[in-house]
């Protein structure tokens, strides 16, 4: 669905490449992480998708289209980008927010009609937010703020959700939630990207990993292939081993004391 | 907001115009005004009203509703509670136009067209010292070139009347604190051009502030193209300020204060945001107006002065509730 060709991205004023060739593909139905140190350019990824920064060569393309053929609502209402952060300076209702999950499909003069309301309950729904609708985004916790944040990705009614640390702030409960839910959308046909810094979740969930550092991919497959001690310990710059998890055997990641 | 509290803000408009029309030196009976506004009643009080009064109460509202819509889109805008219409140079700018044109001796119905002009020249300065600056789309970077704007616009006033006569000085004081004291017709139907359309413009926008009020990323996501739709607003925002401004000089407070009160209301998105702070928009510059005339007549305080004396302690009240 999203395949980045040899990308390379360069922010102003800064004397390298933030993304340097970057080559990845998803496939749809599954989960592919983007992992990798601060710094190693995982939200620079999402930032070129939404272009906020543009491309210094390469290609990104949506469903084969290249994504500078497609216009700014043409790609949100196939693709639903959550971003790492977001703060509301004047809070809105959960149901107003969720409710703008249906702007690339209403613009400015289109009135919201039964499609729209049918996709914004589904998505609060699927979300599991229903019961949040009347409460104002800024006296959710950090598990409903994500979970609403999601809801309004999938009231785009694209197919797929690119997410930047979703399970940021949250506790090994929620992240577990969070994942489950991703899992779940995945087997009903979305394609899901995410950037994480959580390896172990990212390893037992995902199909499919890719490990920038400073740019560059680094590694790129199967957990399985990525998760390797010598690479991670290299890439992260702290000694670790990988043991098999005992309860499903995925890889996972220990980390060591530095002496 | 349910319909009743819509009916309910639009009568307390309606109500503060009457109000306003009835007090004064020589006081309009209320049930003599629709006489008066006709002309089929006591001549006296009919020229208070008709050349008087109402001309200045609809100034006042219009000046109101400017201000208002354009504090509402800008704070949305720039996600930010401090934000209003003279941070972006607007103010500075029509001032150094209106005192530019008084020391040049331009007056009459000329010297709100040099105040529009300098507004207009400072919005696009500061476009282009943020455009210089670098940051796309930034409002941050666009709040900071208004102020730099701004503070040089202030700088050339005070160069400017330094060798002024006294009543030019005069003149533009009394200009650079706001007033309504001398609206009339043809200058609120110019003033009312602009409101109409740049208030239609800005409830058009509401959704896409709507989406802009998510942050530059999360709107970039839901497919806005977000540089584009923040100039867009502050451009409309500050034709609708500027227009104010060469109506009726400087109003302050007005566009910071009223979205705190539409908000306050229950409003969140701002489509109705937008329409409830011009009507909010429209009572307080009336009311200010009318405390003005009548706190220590014959004296008329600066209509600026007023809405920041009211302005201030409301301010002071939102702080407290913030801590």
């Amino acid at each position: 669905m999203i395949a980045f060709d040899n990308v390379s991205v360069r922010y102003p004023r800064a004397t390298s490449d933030a993304l340097d060739r970057v080559s990845l593909a998803t496939t749809r139905g599954t989960i592919t992480a983007i992992v990798g140190p601060n710094g190693s350019g995982k939200s620079t990824v999402v930032r070129s998708l939404i272009r906020r920064v543009p491309l210094r060569d390469g290609r990104i393309t949506i469903g084969g289209q290249p994504l500078s053929d497609l216009s700014g609502p043409d790609f949100a209402r196939r693709v639903a980008v959550v971003t790492q952060r977001e703060d509301l300076t004047f809070p809105v209702l959960v149901s107003d927010y969720v409710a703008l999950g249906r702007f690339p499909h209403l613009g400015v003069w289109h009135a919201a009609g039964p499609a729209d309301e049918s996709a914004i309950t589904a998505a609060m729904g699927t979300a599991g937010v229903d019961e949040l609708a009347s409460r104002r985004v800024d006296m959710l916790s950090g598990g409903e703020w994500q979970r609403v944040r999601l809801a309004r990705a999938l009231a785009q009614g694209g197919d797929v959700l690119v997410l930047d640390e979703p399970t940021a702030f949250l506790d090994v409960g929620h992240e577990m939630a969070v994942f489950e839910l991703l899992e779940r959308l995945a087997r009903d046909g979305q394609t899901v990207l995410l950037v994480s810094h959580e390896l172990n979740l990212v390893a037992r969930f995902a199909s499919h990993m890719v490990l920038l550092d400073h740019g560059r991919v680094v590694a790129d497959g199967r957990p399985v292939d990525v998760m390797e001690a010598g690479v991670l310990e290299r890439v992260y710059q702290w000694p670790v081993s990988i043991v098999a998890d005992p309860i499903d055997g995925t890889p996972t990641l220990v980390l060591k004391r530095s002496r | 907001m349910t319909p009743t509290r819509w009916l309910l803000l639009a009568l307390t408009v309606v109500g503060v115009s009457i109000l306003a029309i009835a007090v004064g030196t020589i006081p309009v009976p209320i049930s003599a005004i629709w006489d008066a506004v006709r002309g089929t009643g006591d001549t006296q009080l009919t020229y208070v009203v008709r050349a008087l009064r109402l001309p200045r109460v609809v100034m006042a509202s219009l000046v109101g509703v400017g201000l208002g819509m354009s504090g509402a889109a800008l704070q949305g805008t720039m996600r930010n509670p401090l934000a209003e219409p003279y941070l972006l140079g607007v103010s500075g700018g029509a001032a150094v136009g209106a005192v530019l044109g008084q020391a040049a001796g331009v007056g009459g119905v000329f010297l709100p067209l040099a105040a529009f002009a300098g507004a207009i020249v400072a919005v696009l300065a500061a476009f282009v010292v943020a455009h210089a600056a670098g940051a796309r789309g930034d409002p941050r970077v666009l709040l900071m070139a208004g102020v730099v704007v701004g503070a040089f616009a202030n700088a050339a006033i005070m160069v400017i009347l330094a060798n002024a006569e006294p009543n030019t000085v005069r003149n533009a004081l009394w200009w650079m604190m706001g007033s309504v004291g001398e609206a009339a017709w043809p200058q609120i139907a110019v003033l009312l051009g602009y409101i109409l359309i740049g208030g239609g413009a800005l409830v058009a926008l509401g959704r896409e502030i709507d989406v802009l009020a998510l942050g530059e990323e999360a709107a970039a996501g839901l497919g806005l193209n977000v540089d584009t739709a923040i100039r867009r607003v502050f451009f409309v925002a500050s034709l609708l300020a500027a227009a104010t401004v060469a109506a009726a000089g400087l109003v302050g407070f007005v566009g910071l204060v009223v979205p705190h009160i539409a908000r306050a209301l229950g409003l969140r998105k701002h489509r109705p945001l937008l329409l409830a702070s011009a009507l909010v928009g429209a009572t307080l510059v009336v009311s200010a107006d009318l405390l003005g005339r009548v706190l220590r007549p014959p004296a008329e305080l600066p209509l600026g002065a007023v809405t920041a004396l009211v302005g201030v302690p409301f301010f002071l009240a939102k702080l407290r509730r913030l801590t």
